[in-house]
């Protein structure tokens, strides 16, 4: 695995363990609370605990790539990859998971980026719309898309295509109802839901190299 | 300056071409091209994540900013405390109505972060700060105090006598006196419409009918919030990555407000995350950006979030319309009478309008009245919204003449094409260019099998099933002048398209690069675009209105004959160089080639005179639509439906649109944007709807996409189909007309109607919620 260190946010903090409580947050403003009751207890056991705007360390595995970045823990993972990472192919659409522009995959199942903090993401492999390319070459769900015109703007289709990516991993042969649940937690407000189904079953064609 | 949208329609579209603008041709006959179901030009970049977005921007050194925004529906802001704020860690600015330059007149009377906060979630105070999480712990951090005010949230509470007034004060006139608050909330009223006299029509009619109907509250809600990056070069050069719907309308108002040239702001909009309306012109935000860029020297990204697009952005305006009808029992219309009340929200932001106009054109009818109210509420502005106004009119024009039909006992498709006009009414009975309206509804229920569908039973148990039509217009949908394209041809052949116009999802720049391939015969993937850029591109409207290919392809197609004119022009030199007379060289495709001895040829870039210029610049301006007709986009739509009466669960099982949208310029994109038109139709009649704390505290309770439903793959038919009423007009040289408006103006009727054939329930609120529905199947079971 390729090694990528990313030490700009300075120097790195002590080696914390804080992958116990910061697991059982969400993020923002409920994060905040949550956060400041579970340092108290920690504090209470006598554990060391990182404030909410400490910067820890954190390894995140991106498309094969590993990452060392410092992080504050409550930085969402949707946050690092677009501007830490700078891979903008994934999308901030509401930030709360409502609307799914944020959906990659972790270990081969669709999350939204923007419910999931950096930190929790650590040991876990991610993977990103750019993730799907083959060098230059568009992943057989993206060339799905581009063939059945399965978007209009194009802001939601990097998560309706994780989507569907993730969809095909774990069930390569969906009936139309599997693939409407499946993307039924993405929003697509140009309203190209039925050229998105199209797609899908395209894409599951062509992933099993049935190309027509 | 008016905060109206650039919302054109054929009535106020500027008339005049430059001079230079050669004299119409027809279009196409045959076409190898345009129509063809293309590929996007530029699909690899959506799908790869290559397309930068302006959220996706980001720029050495910079800043994120967040706004504050007020809590309270209606508040005066007594003072504002930034010290903490500003020492907070990462944080390089806040300001506040007091901060300079941030004296910007909006909305009329008002100002930028003005102490009067008429709605919940007006503007504040910003900062700008190392990260978004710092920007939003100093926003956090900034201590406001607020007198927190009566508010009204509905027209009802808008409209009693000592209800606190929301309306802003008009500007004040140079050099006059202080500005006068408004006496009422009441939005004053324009001239009611009328032709013929609607008492003769009502006396001449053997049944009339009447019954109020209501639209909901609709946000917009691209999936794309509203934002931008600001970057000053200097304090003279501001340039702005933006997503919106037209690069100019953005340039003009801030160099109007910001006291800047015109040539010295850049607004740069290659992709955009969806507008519908709400992205044709700027936002509080583009100058609160922009401040903030300029007081800490670096560039400044600020989006917004989701709930607070929700709160103040725009909205298509929540309206309560009695339409009371006459027909005579053969199904001839004699009288439409409308009464609209509209709420415009706490200020007069865009266009509100056109509910009526679908009653005015669409069937005839001689006898025709509207009367129009509208009032300031404490609640967010209303903005221009996908064919504003129509679908709403559309929602108790098409209820209604179901109703018509069955109390004629007509069936509705045969009751419709009886009524249709054979002018536009709305225009002084102008004749159409072309009108589909009776071919989408013959077509169209051909299509879907609507004869049999409609005779077959609704069931008897609990699952009903039924089908329903209706019928739409949108008023624009024609395009015109101006637009000014370049198309530049290079000495290989490729070309290179020049447009201002955004490609806000519904293919423009594909449909452009067809017209350019038809012409020139160059293939797609040699056409560059570059577009929607007020530094390097020609100048474009905002593409909204249903307008942008209608607009645009006639000037692009100009372009192109343009340079295919002055390769003619090179015959001569190709002679020369080819060693053959003159007249024995012809142009075929791009190459000159001799007509006696086809292997002598040559590539037009090739001929010494084309190398001695490198590159051949065509231009193309859009020429104005003839006077004596009047263009417009004509629809019909079917659905049918199963609905649950235990539960008033609906479910869409089919659905079929068939569009007159004049020639069809890509049968994809076609495709797509009417199944886009017809989910967001879907949205305004199932699922959505602002709710206010109506009479306690007024704020929306519904400000996120989990309680603002918006519809999902779950909620559309599985299989719907686009059926292309293929007309070839000829006001424009390439004849096509708008489409993304009128697609979504019949879908909620069509819904309904299909609702009160399963069900024989006439549901004349939206949304028609599961509730709402189950409420009025039990009140009819009742009733017996």
């Amino acid at each position: 695995m390729e090694e990528d260190r990313d030490d700009r946010d300075g120097v790195a903090a002590p080696g914390l363990s804080r992958r116990g409580f910061i697991a059982t947050l969400g993020t923002g403003a409920v994060a905040a609370a949550a956060a400041a009751t579970a340092a108290g207890a920690a504090a209470a056991n006598g554990e060391a605990v990182a404030g909410p705007a400490e910067m820890v360390r954190v390894a995140l595995s991106v498309n094969g790539r590993r990452h060392y970045l410092m992080v504050e823990p409550r930085w969402s993972l949707l946050f690092v990859i677009r501007d830490r990472l700078g891979l903008t192919g994934t999308k901030l659409g509401c930030e709360r998971g409502e609307c799914g522009a944020c959906t990659v995959l972790i270990d081969g199942k669709p999350r939204y980026a923007c419910m999931t903090l950096a930190v929790e993401a650590e040991g876990g492999e991610i993977t990103t719309l750019e993730g799907l390319m083959n060098g230059e070459d568009l992943g057989p769900v993206q060339q799905a898309f581009a063939e059945e015109d399965a978007f209009q703007c194009g802001y939601c289709t990097p998560g309706q295509i994780m989507a569907v990516e993730g969809l095909l991993r774990s069930n390569p042969s969906p009936t139309l109802d599997d693939v409407r649940q499946g993307v039924s937690g993405n929003l697509c407000r140009c309203g190209s839901y039925a050229l998105i189904f199209k797609a899908a079953t395209r894409a599951a064609e062509i992933r099993k190299g049935r190309r027509t | 300056m008016s905060r109206e949208d650039t919302y054109w329609t054929d009535d106020e579209a500027p008339a005049q071409a430059p001079a230079s603008a050669p004299s119409p041709l027809p279009p196409w006959s045959e076409t190898r091209v345009v129509g063809k179901p293309v590929p996007r030009v530029d699909a690899y970049e959506r799908v790869s994540g290559a397309a930068t977005f302006a959220a996706d921007v980001i720029l050495p050194d910079m800043l994120h900013g967040a706004t504050l925004r007020c809590p309270h529906a209606h508040a005066q802001v007594k003072s504002v405390d930034v010290s903490a704020a500003e020492k907070m860690p990462g944080v390089h600015a806040v300001i506040t109505d007091k901060t300079p330059g941030a004296n910007i007149n909006w909305y009329g009377g008002s100002r930028l972060f003005d102490p009067h906060c008429r709605f919940e979630g007006e503007e504040v105070a910003a900062v700008a700060a190392e990260t978004p999480y710092q920007a939003w712990d100093a926003v956090r951090a900034i201590k406001v105090e607020y007198e927190v005010l009566p508010c009204v949230s509905s027209e009802e509470e808008a409209a009693k006598p000592g209800a606190p007034v929301i309306a802003p004060p008009p500007p004040q006139p140079p050099g006059g006196a202080a500005p006068q608050q408004a006496a009422s909330n009441r939005v004053p009223a324009g001239k009611p419409y009328e032709r013929g006299k609607i008492e003769d029509g009502f006396a001449a009619a053997d049944l009339v009918r009447e019954r109020t109907y209501s639209t909901a509250c609709e946000i917009h809600n691209p999936i794309e919030s509203f934002g931008c990056v600001a970057k000053w070069d200097g304090s003279n050069y501001l340039t702005i990555w933006d997503t919106t719907q037209g690069v100019f309308p953005v340039q003009q108002q801030v160099a109007q407000l910001l006291r800047l040239p015109l040539a010295n702001v850049r607004v740069i909009g290659h992709y955009m995350g969806g507008g519908f309306g709400a992205k044709l012109s700027a936002s509080k935000h583009h100058f609160i950006t922009a401040l903030l860029a300029k007081r800490t020297g670096r560039p400044v990204k600020l989006f917004i979030t989701r709930e607070e697009a929700m709160l103040a952005v725009g909205n298509r305006p929540p309206v309560r319309m009695t339409i009371k009808a006459g027909v005579k029992k053969d199904g001839t219309l004699t009288a439409l009478q409308m009464t609209n009340v509209g709420i415009m929200g706490a200020y007069r932001a865009g266009a509100a309008g056109g509910v009526d106009f679908v009653l005015r054109d669409l069937y005839a009818c001689p006898n025709v009245r509207v009367d129009w109210s509208d009032f300031y509420i404490n609640a967010g502005p209303s903005r221009a919204f996908r064919a504003p106004g129509h679908p709403q009119g559309a929602w108790a024009l098409e209820q209604m003449m179901d109703e018509l039909a069955e109390a004629v006992g007509m069936d509705p498709v045969e009751f419709r094409l009886k009524n249709v006009p054979t002018v536009s009414q709305a225009n002084n009975n102008t004749p159409y260019s072309t009108h589909g309206l009776k071919d989408c509804l013959a077509e169209g229920a051909k299509a879907f099998g609507w004869q049999e569908a409609r005779r077959s039973s609704p069931g008897t148990g609990p699952i009903r099933r039924g089908v329903g039509v209706a019928a739409g217009l949108w008023q624009g949908g024609a395009g015109g002048p101006p637009a000014t394209v370049i198309v530049r041809l290079f000495g290989d052949g490729s070309v290179n398209l020049n447009m201002g116009a955004s490609d806000i999802g519904t293919g423009t720049k594909t449909v452009m690069a067809q017209v350019v391939a038809e012409e020139l015969g160059v293939p797609l993937e040699r056409i560059r675009i570059e577009h929607a850029d007020t530094g390097t591109t020609q100048y474009a409207s905002a593409s909204g209105g249903s307008k942008t290919v209608p607009t645009e392809s006639p000037a692009v197609r100009n372009a192109a004959l343009d340079v295919k004119r002055q390769l003619q022009d090179l015959q001569a030199a190709a002679a020369r160089d080819l060693k053959v007379p003159v007249d024995d060289v012809s142009l075929v495709g791009l190459d000159f080639v001799s007509r006696s001895d086809a292997k002598k040829r040559i590539p037009a870039g090739q001929v010494s005179a084309f190398r001695s210029r490198g590159v051949i610049v065509g231009v193309g301006y859009r020429e104005p639509n003839p006077t004596d007709r009047v263009t417009r986009p004509f629809a019909a739509q079917f659905a049918e439906v199963e609905v649950n009466t235990r539960t008033g669960e609906v479910k869409i099982l089919r659905f079929l649109a068939a569009q007159d949208s004049g020639r069809v310029m890509n049968a994809k994109t076609f495709a797509n944007q009417t199944f886009g038109a017809v989910t967001m139709g879907v949205g305004l009649a199932m699922t959505e709807a602002r709710v206010l704390d109506r009479g306690q505290t007024g704020k929306m309770v519904n400000a996120n996409l989990h309680d603002y439903k918006l519809p999902t793959a779950l909620d559309i038919a599985p299989d719907p189909v686009c059926l292309p009423i293929d007309l070839h007009d000829t006001f424009s040289n390439t004849g096509a007309k708008g489409l993304g408006e009128p697609a979504t103006v019949p879908t909620a009727p069509a819904i309904a109607n299909a609702i009160h054939h399963a069900t024989g329930v006439r549901c004349a609120d939206s949304p028609m919620t599961p509730e709402r529905l189950g409420q009025l199947i039990a009140t009819a079971a009742k009733r017996g």
